[in-house]
């Protein structure tokens, strides 16, 4: 006789999974907001004039995207307290998903706005704007657009990193399971339950970052 | 000619001369422009006449010479480049108009941001501006949504609303289909009987006629004649501009 399938557990712990989803969430959209600040920070820093700025990005990118993402956050959270910096799993998790999500986010930024025309700068420029203004207020928006299904991809991937996070113990859908789990054994109804869970929290960052795309990027461009 | 003698010339540049590496973009560069003066730039591509011009604004450094604009040395000071620019004005070929923002916030950015004006008296301004190209009722619309000519006035415009000293033009009829080369050049010409101070790299010969007060001919980075449109064109004293008017006059 086969295994019976028995998804009562999984409806009795519903709203405990739900709790799971908003902690994604919520990880998700404060590591994407700390991803796209880096990422911009770092197109600047990463095309400095000044040689020690331009390298430590380099070097800051190569390190992030060359190395697994369980390694660093567990290296913010088992060894940094050696330094005498202990964080609570939540910012943990933020930090490690921001910084990550961000070595990305420059390389992918870098190239929307060196798709830009020098035309545009030289226009900002001749009318007596800043170099930082020019790039805040002419150049970022246009490069943003070009990239933006790239990036947004990207920050979809890191939502679905998250779930790395349970191994530091941060409250987040993955976590829960592995607690439900535990606690009933019902292995496949589990995880099977949060498959659909992470595909509609997909669904649902992707329908937002197509909003923000409608009422930001919608500018006609021929 | 109506200027007092002695009265300090808007631009003047001497002695100027720009490297690009081994390469000489611009040789012993001597040239003064009075207040209210029309200057037109002609000569081949590659004649340095549009870094010419780039340097007055310093889009372009230079690395011998000197450049004066309005009593302001151009040095590399951030200072210098920034009390220039803001009384310089530039149209491009390409027009460079910022494709995110409507027709009237690319006119009302710099003016804001630079000039710190209050966005009522921005807009008033560009209205005025916008009006006078002719183009007021595009005004919230994004630059791809005009055509070629209309994109060009609204550049004009824009450089307008700073209320610059002195305009200068790079090639500004250079991208547009033939059709539309006179919407902008009657525009320029607006400009001209306006009074404003022009220096305008063009190949337009029939726009150097009709408002130049002195046309100046480039080639290989130094400037080999400079002369009143009539001298100019009937009675040119070099080989080369001789040859170069040849081709360029052709079928007109």
């Amino acid at each position: 006789m086969g295994p019976t399938l028995d998804f009562s557990v999984v409806f009795d712990a519903m709203p405990l999974l739900l709790w799971g989803c908003l902690g994604t969430l919520g990880l998700a959209v404060a590591g994407i907001a700390l991803a796209l600040v880096i990422g911009v920070l770092g197109v600047v820093t990463r095309g400095s004039a000044m040689a020690p700025v331009r390298i430590a990005t380099i070097a800051f990118i190569e390190i992030i995207r060359n190395t697994p993402f369980l390694v660093q956050i567990f290296f913010l959270f088992f060894a940094l307290p050696g330094l005498g910096l202990k964080l609570n799993p939540t910012v943990t998790a933020i930090i490690a998903l921001g910084v990550n999500g961000g070595a990305y986010a420059i390389e992918i930024i870098r190239g929307g706005v060196q798709s830009i025309p020098r035309g545009q700068t030289e226009a900002g420029l001749a009318l007596g704007l800043h170099p930082a203004q020019v790039f805040r207020l002419i150049i970022l928006k246009p490069a943003l657009r070009a990239i933006y299904p790239a990036l947004t991809g990207q920050f979809i991937m890191l939502t679905l990193t998250s779930s790395i996070c349970s191994s530091v113990a941060a409250y987040e859908l993955t976590s829960v399971a592995q607690r439900i789990e535990s606690d009933t054994f019902r292995s496949f109804e589990v995880y099977f339950t949060i498959t659909g869970l992470y595909l509609a929290m997909s669904w649902l960052l992707m329908s937002g970052f197509a909003l923000i795309s409608r009422r930001n990027f919608s500018y006609p461009t021929r | 000619m109506s200027h007092a003698q002695g009265e300090a010339p808007l631009i003047h540049m001497e002695g100027v001369e720009k490297w690009y590496g081994a390469f000489q973009a611009l040789t012993n560069i001597n040239l003064s422009v009075r207040r209210g003066e029309k200057i037109v730039l002609c000569g081949p591509s590659g004649s340095g006449k549009s870094t010419l011009i780039r340097c007055i604004n310093h889009l372009e450094g230079y690395q011998k010479g000197r450049i004066v604009v309005d009593g302001t040395v151009l040095s590399n000071s951030m200072k210098a480049i920034d009390a220039v620019r803001s009384e310089v004005g530039m149209v491009f070929q390409s027009f460079n108009l910022f494709p995110h923002l409507t027709i009237l916030q690319n006119c009302t950015l710099a003016p804001m941001r630079v000039r710190k004006a209050d966005r009522a008296t921005a807009e008033a301004t560009a209205r005025r501006y916008l009006d006078r190209v002719r183009i007021l009722d595009q005004a919230d619309k994004y630059p791809a949504q005009l055509s070629g000519g209309q994109q060009q006035r609204v550049a004009i415009a824009r450089a307008l609303c700073m209320e610059p000293k002195v305009m200068l033009f790079d090639e500004p009829t250079s991208a547009l289909d033939p059709e539309m080369v006179k919407e902008v050049l009657d525009t320029m010409v607006g400009l001209a009987a306006d009074g404003m101070t022009m220096i305008c790299v063009t190949h337009e010969m029939g726009f150097a006629r009709q408002v130049a007060d002195r046309v100046i001919f480039m080639a290989k980075g130094e400037i080999i004649e400079e002369a009143a449109p009539e001298t100019f064109f009937s009675a040119p004293q070099h080989q080369r501009t001789r040859e170069f008017l040849g081709q360029i006059l052709q079928g007109h």
